[in-house]
């Protein structure tokens, strides 16, 4: 009875083979006229690992290919301008901590740039030389921690360690100055909170004289890895012409060709005393950034080397005492110090009126600031001009035509922090 | 007067409103009207060249006839200088036009401005709510009779079911609270 069965099964079985031959054959006579083309909707995010916090982008795509994109931006928007409407210029220098969460030394620096601009306040020689040290090791922090998750995201994971062990190094000169790794509100509007000790700074010099081995130690890892040449090499190629009318900035710009760095344009703090270099690309490809994020870092070790060198003594703090704290010493012994010292916690200082925009080239480009103030403790209105909001602009434009794996190093060139994005 | 806003002046007499330069900062005020002409010069002809759009920003003046000032902060690389243009509007006809043909990169700007202060731009591709959620009903949050705490559209959200919610029923079923969920 069991065979019987079988046979009937393997009857079964052969029939319905005949049908799908029949079925095979019917489409191979046919094919050139039967394929049938659609064009496929595909949503990435808000949560996605690559993304690099939560960004939700809507893919139109053809196969593989990028047809259009469109991001949709504001997964992360706490408000920040509207909130700095209702707190003194000092209680806003913690709310830039959580802009660009990677590099907030400096967001604090462009905002306290602004404020001083508005007040024409002049810092001391040794405040300026402290925060461009701290500027820059901020920048060599931001572009480890790029390095290593760019990578990452590409499938080169051995990188993040190597970066990530340096980075350590630098977070924890950040904890000594600051008592913060990530959200550090150190900067302040006429110097900076604390001043930087000796044993930082002979940390700081065995650093950056053992950089230039850690930088040739990550180029070992990527530089001919045939992988990573695959994948960044003429993928997401803006001519210098689009990206400048797109309004990018930082090193997305500078892989084009253009040599728009705000540290050369409009010099500030203590950048027309040391001599560095800007990279500048070619191409204006993922390679290209990739290699001017590189030599940044080489330069900013040189700046920061420098500046070691030239590091003059004197206060750290200005001495304009409508904007700086009494000794904390004299506050809790003369009552009139004790009433100033109350002010400017609750009131804050008051700034002239009137309005100006200031930017700072951060890590990821210029970061600006424009504040209208009407002459009271807190600013009227507060923009902030985010270099990854502006940069996202370009987006759609940047991955037309490329395949979808390419996205996320998209995303990554752009060094995108949606902190500072939604703002 | 700067030499920029004196060309602008010769040029635009009409659209032309004043100039002003305070900190180092130049401002130019313009007439809504034909301000893309205005734009235009100052991208395409090289003694302006104003290249790069910094970006396009928005403030609220509310006891102002003329309400809302979008500024324009405008940078030429080549003269490596920076300019404010700034257009007053109504807040019965907020609509300026859009820039988007002449910087590329004030797309997302001009939607922000939109989202943020409710400010209409004529032309522009995409003008949609950018930050905000698309559905948002309360109005524009930057402009200053907004309070700070939003007008109670957060309160009416619909939630999918709370955790305590289903444990109750979990409850009800096993008559044994404590053998299911530790308190």
């Amino acid at each position: 009875m069991e065979t019987e069965k079988n046979t009937g099964v393997k009857e079964d079985i052969r029939q319905k083979e005949i049908v799908l031959g029949s079925l095979r054959q019917a489409v191979l006579q046919n094919l050139d006229s039967s394929i049938q083309t659609d064009q496929f909707l595909l949503n990435m995010g808000p949560q996605h690992p690559s993304t690099h916090g939560v960004l939700r982008v809507l893919l139109e795509l053809d196969g593989e290919r990028i047809k259009r994109s469109v991001p949709d931006l504001g997964y992360l928007h706490r408000g920040t301008e509207k909130i700095a409407e209702y707190r003194t210029y000092n209680q806003i220098i913690p709310l830039t901590d959580r802009l660009d969460y990677v590099s907030a030394m400096a967001n604090n620096y462009a905002f306290v740039r602004t404020v001083e601009k508005l007040l024409q306040l002049k810092v001391p020689e040794r405040a300026e030389f402290v925060r461009t040290i701290v500027a820059e090791v901020q920048r060599i922090v931001n572009h480890l921690f790029w390095l290593g998750t760019q990578a990452l995201d590409i499938g080169a994971m051995s990188v993040f360690f190597y970066t990530f062990r340096e980075r350590e190094e630098l977070l924890d000169i950040f904890e000594i100055l600051c008592g913060a790794r990530l959200t550090t509100n150190y900067y302040r509007v006429g110097g900076v909170d604390g001043d930087i000790p000796q044993h930082v700074i002979d940390r700081l010099y065995r650093f950056v004289e053992t950089f230039e081995g850690h930088i040739k130690e990550y180029n070992t890892l990527l530089e001919t890895n045939r992988i990573w040449l695959a994948r960044t090499k003429n993928i997401a190629v803006i001519t210098a012409e689009d990206a400048i009318n797109f309004g990018l900035s930082g090193p997305t710009l500078r892989g084009s060709g253009v040599p728009y760095d705000l540290r050369k344009f409009e010099p500030y703090g203590a950048y027309d005393q040391v001599e560095f270099d800007v990279p500048v690309g070619q191409n204006g490809d993922i390679y290209d950034r990739y290699w001017i994020r590189i030599e940044e870092m080489r330069q900013s070790a040189k700046i920061i080397h420098q500046c070691l060198d030239k590091l003059p003594s004197g206060p750290i703090m200005t001495d304009d005492h409508k904007v700086s704290f009494p000794e904390k010493g004299r506050v809790m012994h003369n009552m009139e110090t004790l009433i100033h010292h109350f002010l400017l916690v609750v009131h804050g200082f008051n700034v002239p009126p009137g309005d100006t925009y200031c930017g700072t080239e951060t890590p990821k480009g210029e970061l600006g600031f424009y504040i209208v103030s009407d002459g009271t403790g807190k600013p009227y209105r507060m923009k902030i001009r985010a270099p990854s909001f502006v940069n996202m602009g370009a987006f759609d434009f940047m991955a037309k035509g490329y395949m979808i794996a390419d996205i996320i190093t998209i995303f990554g060139t752009y060094d995108i922090v949606m902190g500072e994005c939604d703002r | 007067m700067h030499p920029v806003a004196e060309l602008l002046e010769k040029r635009f007499s009409e659209t032309f409103l004043g100039s002003r330069e305070s900190l180092g900062d130049l401002s130019v005020y313009i007439r809504s009207e034909n301000a893309l002409e205005v734009f235009k010069a100052l991208h395409d002809e090289p003694e302006y060249g104003y290249d790069y759009i910094v970006d396009v920003t928005s403030v609220d003046y509310p006891m102002d006839p003329e309400r809302f000032e979008v500024v324009y902060i405008l940078y030429s690389i080549p003269r490596r200088h920076r300019v404010m243009v700034k257009i007053r509007v109504t807040e019965d006809s907020p609509v300026v036009d859009s820039v988007v043909g002449i910087w590329k990169g004030a797309e997302f700007m001009e939607r922000e401005v939109y989202d943020m202060m409710g400010i209409q731009f004529r032309g522009h591709p995409d003008l949609r709510r950018i930050l905000m959620p698309d559905d948002y009903e309360e109005g524009f949050p930057l402009r200053k009779d907004f309070p700070l705490v939003g007008k109670g559209w957060r309160d009416n959200f619909s939630f999918v079911p709370r955790f305590q919610e289903g444990r109750q029923e979990i409850e009800g079923k096993n008559g044994d609270s404590n053998s299911f969920f530790p308190t």
